[in-house]
């Protein structure tokens, strides 16, 4: 099964609605809620830096013995993967703050839920893969 | 510690209540946070016995709520979630709470009365 979700640059209002939709599909597919705990997270995260970072892009999600999502976007890219990745580094603007997020746990927290996790950035766009393993 | 406890000692009044059987459930532990990165990233106990107590209003607590398996959340400071982030809550039928109570007099309350942290 594949899903394909897009996701609007600052789309404040909607951010984290893919996200729920995607877990209630994981509900109805009757994964161990432990795992479909850890892929909301993962996902939300994605959806949200998405929202906040990006020009926006698309999630793209993959349900076989697996779970693969791929996050793509269409820029700024992220100047440095290895910084983004600190708990606690944050570039979030004051809009983003105010709605709880730029808290810099984002990716980290992301790559600790995730069974796969690898990121490609540049200019043009960062994708973001994830897997999980759902058996 | 059920529910109606919790709420008697922070003084909580009602916004919404999806299901009123909420009252007479166990806590065990608590999330503290107007961050929900954190309470993503920290929140390590099952959300069926933990609740959230925020100053955090908007949508975000309860769509991070619903992320952590959480269907419960208390406001600090008399906040209540309004408008569309409301109907938000109900759709995700969440127990939404308010309390007068400051986030430093509402979590020296609750650390009286034995309830962990949900964070690790």
């Amino acid at each position: 099964m594949e899903y394909t979700y897009t996701i609007i640059k600052d789309d404040y209002a909607n951010a984290g609605k893919v996200s729920s939709q995607i877990k209630k599909l994981f509900k109805d597919l009757q994964i161990n809620p432990d795992i479909i705990r850890r892929m909301a997270i993962a996902c939300y995260e994605a959806e949200i830096n998405m929202i906040i970072h990006s020009y926006g892009g698309i999630i793209k999600l993959t349900i076989d013995d697996e779970v693969h999502f791929i996050f793509k976007d269409s820029g700024p890219g992220i100047p440095n993967i290895d910084l983004a990745l600190q708990p606690g580094y944050s570039t979030a603007d004051e809009r983003a703050r105010e709605l709880g997020f730029g808290a810099g746990m984002g990716l980290s927290n992301i790559k600790r839920v995730s069974d796969e996790f690898s990121i490609e950035s540049c200019e043009k766009g960062t994708v973001l893969t994830l897997g999980f393993k759902v058996l | 510690m059920i529910l109606r406890d919790i709420l008697d000692v922070l003084q909580a009044k009602e916004i919404y209540v999806n299901d009123q059987e909420i009252y007479d459930k166990d806590f065990a532990f608590v999330s503290v946070t107007d961050l929900m990165s954190d309470a993503l990233a920290l929140v390590c106990s099952l959300g069926e016995f933990t609740f959230l107590l925020t100053g955090l209003v908007n949508a975000q607590s309860i769509r991070t709520a619903e992320m952590l398996d959480i269907n419960t959340i208390i406001y600090v400071r008399n906040k209540t979630p309004m408008g569309d982030d409301l109907a938000i809550g109900v759709d995700m039928k969440m127990n939404l709470f308010t309390t007068s109570l400051s986030m430093y007099e509402a979590c020296g309350k609750l650390y009286e009365t034995g309830l962990k942290t949900a964070t690790k």
